[in-house]
């Protein structure tokens, strides 16, 4: 026990010894959260619209206005010719184009129907189309006022009726911070965890003093103890600083118990360490450690389904997600912060992370040897 | 020059020996490009939905079958509790519940309001707002359906939609810009400044600065290997991109390499200006993640909108090369545009280019203190 705790004496020392590494341990989180908070939005807020108006009656510019006057859109352009349209489009300052045929005040009068052009630069699809949702709401809008509006054309009133009411829990202002948020999070504590550990062994090789070590009395389970233990508790010192920033910067929710989300992550930071570990004894500088911990980050980020849903990706890969550490952690997260989940609702999630967090220790403590090669 | 190909020779010697690296430096880009390729997509596939049918008559049936069968959702169960609909979201098995108020088709029939009643699991609000939308669109048509034909004409203006550049809204024709400028700053900007603090840390920088070597030779020389190796990862994600993901690259091949070749010249002096402001590895490391990687990842444009993000972070972003190169890869990919639409882009880039290679060299210290 007194060795460990020398051991972890060290350790913390040379932690906060480093003068470099310090403000990057604490600030880094901080400025990652404030700014990956703020930044990760799927929300579209700015659509730069060219209108391209061929009729210019007062209907067509009533058109036009209920898309300016809404938040999204601003105008980029405005003429009558299509090929001006799209030059600014190629350039890349326009979104959306917006075309409004001749006669369509006419038309609509006589024919009770018109068609409009709309053309979007669909580089980022997931952009044209939540684009392309707003320009349609807003054209049945349109449409249904002009109805109102002209009572004569109206037709006859449907006999049959349903009422679509629509509920959003847990978060009625389909606010993105508190989805993304918690999942922010995750992430830096699993770099912490990750890189901090993986790279700190392997310091040791390269620079030598892993041999001193070695010599000592020292035993194994006391090496792993010592080197595992201060990242344990940076790295849940490092989410309750996430937690509060978070609360304070974004005022996320916390519905559910905050107990139960530190008990998560100590399991969960077992499992960080334990990889971070297993790099460490396969390989032998700094440089390398560093790069299988980004590769495996950017697998586990990418495959967790914090930018893009789980759900949505295709069978197979989502049974893939089922060996993502970080998949179950922010879906942990989530539930208890955001949705209140108690501990029987996330039974699996700790059941997996748990045998997890032994396979990977174990793993790792059976590749280490005091005996160098 | 002798001692500088010699110089060069063993940096090669360094990074190929170096298996493990080299394994994830190409393994790396390749899964990148199948998971942006097959995995990772934003539409909606199979969302779990839950039912919760008070009526349970023919046309909430009709209805629930229309729902299922339209592709997007997937049935988890019938609910017939308030406290089952809390649980199962709580435990995330729905995403969403569709309730039917009691004597749907009685209503329906008799001209009142039939209610039904989305309860959508908003904590993840995109999800949530896509759920909502296709839903209500599919009870929107049934309503539709089963008008009894009127005189009149409803009134209608049809929205015509085309989609430019990407008419399939593939997300991989986004991505693979996106995922060039990570690669270049991945392998340009971290390993650079990786290698010449590891001399540092290592002590071995000692040996170089007295050797005949100049600095100038020595940073080039650190630098040259990685320029070669960039260049043929971005070769790699590019021929993948187009033969097996088929993304259209439209505009000018020669465009393309050297606006590569100047982003790549902007993320090495980087990479210099970082190695001079650290000691050790560990630092040079979390710099170049925290300063070089995830902005250019988060605010370049690469996975989210920039111009959704608030107005000072777009301020900020004005400062990350990646964004003006994806500006100007995009536009030579997807929109197939030239020079004369890009080069205020590219003078951006290669102004930055010019200043931070010039505070490097200075910042470069050929003594040690």
């Amino acid at each position: 026990m007194r060795t460990i705790r020398f051991l972890l004496q060290k350790e913390f020392l040379q932690i906060f010894r480093d003068k470099g590494m310090l403000p990057i341990i604490f600030l880094m989180p901080l400025i990652q959260l404030i700014i990956l908070g703020n930044a990760a939005t799927y929300e579209i807020k700015n659509i730069d619209i060219y209108i391209v108006n061929k009729d210019r009656t007062p209907v067509s510019r009533r058109l036009e206005e209920d898309f300016l006057s809404t938040k999204y859109f601003t105008i980029s352009g405005y003429s009558s010719q299509v090929s001006e349209a799209k030059k600014s489009m190629q350039e890349g300052d326009t979104d959306m184009i917006l075309v409004i045929p001749r006669h369509f005040e006419r038309d609509l009068k006589n024919k009770h129907f018109d068609k409009l052009d709309m053309l979007f630069n669909a580089e980022n699809g997931n952009s044209a189309a939540v684009s392309q949702t707003y320009a349609q709401s807003i054209v049945q809008r349109f449409t249904r006022q002009w109805q109102r509006n002209h009572p004569s054309l109206t037709p006859v009133k449907p006999q049959k009726l349903i009422n679509i009411d629509t509920v959003n829990w847990y978060n009625p202002e389909l606010d993105y911070t508190s989805y993304m948020v918690p999942g922010i999070l995750v992430i830096l504590v699993t770099m912490i965890g990750m890189f901090l550990s993986g790279m700190n062994i392997v310091k040791e090789k390269e620079v030598g003093t892993i041999e001193q070590l070695n010599v000592t009395p020292i035993k194994r389970y006391q090496f792993i103890i010592g080197k595992l233990a201060p990242f344990w508790i940076l790295g849940l010192g490092e989410l309750a600083f996430g937690l509060f920033a978070a609360w304070i910067i974004f005022g996320i929710p916390m519905v559910g118990s905050l107990v139960l989300v530190f008990f998560v992550a100590a399991i969960y930071l077992l499992v960080v360490l334990g990889l971070g570990l297993f790099i460490s004894t396969m390989t032998d500088t700094q440089q390398q450690a560093m790069f299988i911990a980004w590769f495996l980050m950017v697998v586990f980020i990418l495959m967790g389904g914090l930018f893009t849903p789980i759900e949505s990706m295709p069978v197979w890969a989502q049974k893939v997600t089922f060996f993502n550490p970080i998949a179950h952690f922010i879906e942990v997260m989530r539930r208890v912060l955001v949705k209140g989940a108690h501990i029987s609702d996330i039974k699996n999630q700790i059941i997996v992370l748990g045998s997890f967090a032994i396979a990977i220790i174990a793993l790792a403590v059976s590749r280490y040897k005091k005996v160098s090669a | 020059m002798n001692s500088f190909i010699g110089f060069v020779k063993k940096e090669f010697y360094h990074i190929i020996r170096d298996y493990r690296s080299l394994i994830i430096l190409f393994g790396l880009p390749i899964i990148e490009l199948i998971l942006f390729g097959y995995a990772i997509r934003n539409e909606l596939t199979s969302a779990k939905i839950g039912i919760y049918d008070q009526s349970n008559d023919h046309v909430t049936h009709e209805i629930t079958d229309k729902i299922l069968s339209s592709g997007y959702f997937q049935l988890y169960g019938y609910l017939h509790t308030t406290q089952q609909v809390d649980k199962a979201f709580r435990d995330g098995s729905v995403r969403e519940v569709i309730v039917f108020g009691s004597k749907f088709s009685k209503k329906l029939g008799d001209g009142e309001h039939a209610d039904v009643q989305l309860i959508a699991d908003a904590s993840d609000p995109n999800m949530s707002r896509m759920l909502v939308g296709y839903t209500t669109s599919i009870l929107l048509n049934y309503e539709q359906s089963i008008q009894t034909p009127g005189k009149h004409q409803l009134l209608t203006v049809v929205p015509e939609i085309r989609m430019f550049y990407n008419p399939e809204l593939k997300s991989v024709n986004l991505f693979v810009p996106g995922l060039i400028a990570v690669i270049l700053m991945l392998v340009s900007a971290l390993m650079t400044s990786i290698t010449i603090t590891r001399e540092k840390e290592m002590g071995t920088m000692e040996i170089l600065l007295v050797s005949p070597l100049k600095p100038i030779q020595i940073i080039v020389g650190k630098v040259l290997p990685y320029l070669v190796l960039s260049f043929v990862n971005v070769m790699m994600v590019l021929g993948m991109a187009l033969y097996i993901f088929h993304v259209p690259f439209r505009g000018g091949f020669i465009m393309f390499i050297s606006e590569s070749m100047l982003f790549t010249i902007t993320a090495l002096s980087l990479g210099l200006f970082i190695s001079t402001t650290s000691s050790s590895q560990q630092e040079a490391m979390m710099k170049a993640l925290a300063g070089l990687l995830l902005p250019t990842i988060m605010l370049s444009g690469f996975i989210f909108p920039v111009t959704s993000m608030p107005k000072i972070l777009q301020w900020f972003s004005v400062i990350i090369p990646a964004r003006w190169f994806l500006v100007i890869i995009k536009g030579v990919m997807l929109r197939g545009v030239g020079i004369q639409y890009l080069w205020k882009e590219t003078l951006i880039l290669a102004v930055m280019a010019i200043v931070f290679l010039v505070i490097s060299m200075k910042k470069f210290k050929t003594r040690l203190d």
